[in-house]
């Protein structure tokens, strides 16, 4: 098939940007949409010009590296996937494409399609983790966990972290992503002693990175390549409003100090 | 070259406890002092960063990636090992260690597997106690599914997703540490020379990989857990960055390589489909629990599978191998793979492929019953073929996969230059010729979390204090050397791409270094990839500057890196003159075509020293002693 492709070029974060059309002949239709762009970067370096900057690694759906707004949606029409595993088959002869980066606040652009998710990184260290070291664990058979409950953990802890949820929300809100650590955490008897301060503090620390409030677009579920459900939102917000009726002493103390 | 694999005294069963029990210690004071370096974040360095700073180190942790929870470990799949016995099936860490060192061809040092086995069960105890929300029973205790090369049922897991979470708990416990102070992490950063000062390890020099800019770190060890070197074949189920540049450059720095030829080859994973191909996806081997491989009777039968009735099926595995079946260790199901399509019984378009077919399971647990033990993989599967595994048979072929084959170290997980250790897929210790399912992810753990904070306590329990910082000299040496090559490359202004070069080297070794390997098509390997190494040094073309992100100049550092590794992995391969585990040299096969130890002339370890640019590497032995486990002929039948 034949693509006209309009793709978001930027050489670095202080460049403007600007949108530059290219066309590919012969995409295969068995073609993953990073491999169509690997086509199209080998094409540019032989005729001597940029390729297009994007993030990739596993190519399995599962780091979380990938991820570009094609034609407004983030991660492209495919419900349930990431962009590695979007694959031409989904397009036909003669179609535009429109590429872009995830655009908000709080994820800058680098380069052409690459974004600085750093902020993300920061979020967790606000709570998200089991405050555990390492050997003082008890025999794993000793936690009982009702099968139920941590299966609707384990859909909430398989976000990859992607920032999907983010790039989809018109309020750039991280709901998605902190609700789903949580919430992983909060239904599991592991995250019982620290729930309360890690509610309180990661929607802080969401404020603080810059992220925008939620106001129930549900987005972020529409575009998750790994379907997690909104339900987790309402999840967090019932467990800061739970944990924010307390006194201090009750909350915890911090994690950071700033 | 010193090769001494300080194995400590005393029956097997006893051995970590009493090097735990001697181990000379660091005070909580002292720790504070120390720098440790730790290169990658995967399973084996984001655990060891996490505890070494839980410890009271003062740790720099660097990785290529974005964020440090993206390393390739989160792609594992199938589950982590652990001899818990939970199952009351006969488990016991005896034979987990027997399994491996029988699983690896008897090709592996005993005494690191028996400590590996042992610690397995402390493993499971910290991610669950992290959160990890493994797979449980109905009644809330922790559910066991079958892996290859076993006969009991010791495999732990989170859905299809087993390396991701475990990864996750152990990124959460790093950034922890990120949060209290304890460790500086340094993403987008990738390590490009190994420091070394009066003969230790002091430092590594690095690249930024947004701005460009080099830049060196000094410290008191230098941990190396940088992963595989499966790229080097171009097409593999790794991930596109997952490269040996670290490994390499600490090789040609004096430290010596362990069995490179050593890899493995995935019996399960997505068929190729074309030259636009940019990588392989694996199946995870857990489906070989309920689904079975089979190819048609006939030579190139293009019948469709529905349509093709059970007695014109061969259920070549279960056939050959009627204890074990569909679950023989992967590099006998590559083989098999492999003959079946070179016999012309393959299947697909390209007839490189077989089936793996759930139709049975199915009948016999219902649809539901498989969407939740493997939903995912399905789901995946359907993504990326079109078809739907429910309806249709997988199609799947081996792909490159593992890396057996690693820097070399001894019992502390040091190598032979002090100071460097390396952990988990990037150093040899464990798996020998072969690694079998879910003992990648049990590997890098022990190694980050239980093993490393005990000998690397030790090592530098024995070295003084020093101001060392990186206005040394050997810095500065190393900075330049690095920048000269960035530009060297960059100078090249050929007509090829990266690409184009990574390509062609893995189609070498693909073809001569892979599932079956010959004197004649390894000699000719060699030939061909230095040619190659010329090509690309002088037809290179790398667009754009050295002074902001530009992933094509990240590719060439790499791909030159692989091209003197795949020399050093034909060498290996070649001077290896049996057959063992993943290592298949058609000279030497039983008669029913399976591989043909030579145990009086090849049970050590081949470690290759550097020889210089130019000059041929030295190829070293360690001998491997097997005092508690028999030399026997591998049967899976």
């Amino acid at each position: 098939m034949k693509l006209k492709l309009n793709i978001w070029r930027q050489k670095n974060r202080e460049d403007r940007g600007e949108f530059v059309t290219y066309h590919l002949d012969d995409v295969n239709s068995h073609m993953s949409f990073l491999e169509m762009l690997d086509v199209l970067n080998q094409q540019l370096i032989e005729k001597g010009e940029q390729p297009v900057a994007f993030e990739h690694d596993c190519r399995e759906g599962i780091c979380g590296a990938c991820g570009l707004v094609i034609n407004g949606y983030p991660h492209g029409p495919e419900e349930g996937t990431t962009t590695c595993q979007l694959h031409m088959r989904h397009f036909k002869d003669g179609d535009e494409i429109t590429i872009e980066p995830w655009r908000s606040k709080a994820f800058p652009v680098v380069k052409d399609l690459v974004v600085d998710r750093s902020s993300l990184d920061r979020l967790m260290q606000h709570g998200g983790f089991v405050s555990i070291r390492t050997g003082s664990a008890e025999d794993a058979n000793n936690t009982l966990i009702p099968k139920e409950k941590s299966d609707l953990a384990m859909d909430a802890a398989e976000c990859i972290g992607c920032g999907a949820c983010v790039a989809s929300c018109p309020n750039g809100a991280a709901m998605l992503f902190v609700s789903a650590k949580v919430s992983h955490f909060a239904l599991l008897p592991q995250g019982q002693p620290e729930r309360k301060r890690r509610a309180i503090q990661m929607v802080q620390a969401m404020q603080d990175e810059g992220f925008g409030a939620c106001t129930n677009y549900r987005e972020c579920e529409a575009v998750c390549p790994k379907r997690i459900s909104i339900n987790f939102i309402g999840m967090l917000n019932r467990e800061f409003i739970k944990a924010s009726v307390l006194s201090g002493a009750e909350k915890g103390g911090k994690y950071r100090s700033k | 070259m010193k090769l001494d694999a300080n194995i400590p005294e005393g029956p097997i069963e006893k051995k970590w406890e009493n090097y735990r029990d001697k181990v000379a210690l660091v005070s909580p004071a002292n720790k504070r002092k120390r720098k440790i370096i730790v290169v990658g974040t995967g399973l084996a360095g984001g655990s060891a960063a996490a505890t070494l700073a839980e410890l009271g180190y003062d740790v720099e942790a660097f990785c290529y990636q974005d964020s440090a929870r993206r390393a390739h470990s989160i792609a594992a799949q199938g589950g982590i090992n652990a001899a818990k016995n939970y199952q009351n099936d006969g488990d016991s860490i005896w034979r987990l260690f027997y399994d491996t060192v029988k699983g690896g061809d008897f090709r592996s040092r005993e005494a690191n597997v028996y400590r590996l086995a042992e610690v397995s069960n402390l493993i499971i105890d910290q991610c669950v106690a992290q959160g990890v929300p493994f797979a449980r029973e109905y009644g809330g205790k922790l559910a066991n599914r079958s892996f290859g090369g076993a006969q009991v049922s010791r495999t732990f897991y989170a859905r299809g997703q087993t390396g991701q979470q475990l990864l996750l708990g152990a990124y959460s416990a790093l950034i922890r540490q990120v949060a209290a102070g304890k460790v500086k992490m340094h993403p987008r950063t990738e390590m490009l020379d190994l420091v070394l000062v009066d003969g230790r390890a002091r430092g590594i020099v690095t690249r930024n990989l947004e701005t460009g800019k080099v830049r060196s770190f000094s410290a008191d060890a230098v941990i190396l857990a940088t992963g595989g070197y499966g790229n080097v074949f171009y097409l593999s189920t790794n991930a596109k960055g997952s490269n040996a540049t670290a490994i390499w450059r600490a090789y040609k720095r004096g430290a010596g390589f362990a069995n490179p030829g050593f890899v493995q080859i995935h019996p399960t994973c997505i068929p190729k489909t074309g030259d636009y191909q940019s990588k392989l996806t694996l199946m995870s081997e857990s489906l070989r629990n309920d689904g079975r491989i089979w190819v048609p009777k006939k030579k190139n039968d293009k019948r469709p599978a529905n349509e093709i009735p059970e007695s014109d099926r061969d259920y070549y595995l279960e056939r050959r191998y009627p204890s074990f079946g569909n679950l023989v260790p992967r590099d006998v199901a590559s083989r098999a793979a492999k003959n079946m399509c070179d016999e012309e019984h393959g299947v697909g378009l390209t007839g490189l492929g077989v089936y793996l077919d759930f139709a049975d399971a199915i009948k016999r647990l219902g649809e539901q019953a498989v969407r939740e033990r493997y939903g995912n993989l399905f789901e995946m599967y359907e993504r990326i073929t079109g078809e739907d595994p429910y309806k249709v048979p997988m199609r799947i072929y081996p792909a490159i996969h593992y890396t057996m084959g690693g820097l070399w170290v001894d019992y502390n997980l040091m190598s032979n230059i002090e100071g460097l250790f390396v952990l988990g897929e990037a150093n040899f210790s464990d798996h020998g010729a072969n690694r079998l399912g879910a003992s990648a992810l049990m590997q890098g753990l022990a190694d980050g979390y239980f093993i490393i904070p005990y000998t690397l306590g030790r090592y530098l329990a024995n070295i003084g204090y020093d101001d060392l910082d990186v206005s040394h000299s050997a810095f500065s040496d190393a900075e330049h050397q690095v920048t000269e090559r960035i530009s060297s490359l960059l100078a090249i202004k050929g007509k090829q791409t990266v690409d184009t070069f990574h390509r062609r080297l893995g189609e070498i070794l693909w073809d001569n270094c892979g599932m079956s390997r010959t004197e004649q098509g390894l000699k000719d390997a060699i030939e061909k990839i230095a040619a190659i190494r010329e090509e690309f040094w002088s037809d290179l073309r790398v667009p754009g500057t050295d002074r902001d992100l530009n992933q094509e100049l990240e590719k060439a550092g790499r791909v030159a890196d692989f091209i003197e590794l795949a020399d050093l992995l034909a060498r290996d391969a070649l001077e290896r003159r049996e057959s063992c585990g993943g290592h298949f040299r058609e000279e030497f096969q039983t008669e029913e075509g399976e591989a043909l130890r030579d145990d009086e002339n090849f049970t050590h370890v081949a470690v290759w020293e550097y020889g210089g640019d130019g000059a041929e590497p030295v190829r070293n032995v360690e001998p491997l002693q097997f005092e508690n486990v028999k030399l026997t002929q591998r049967s899976y039948k």
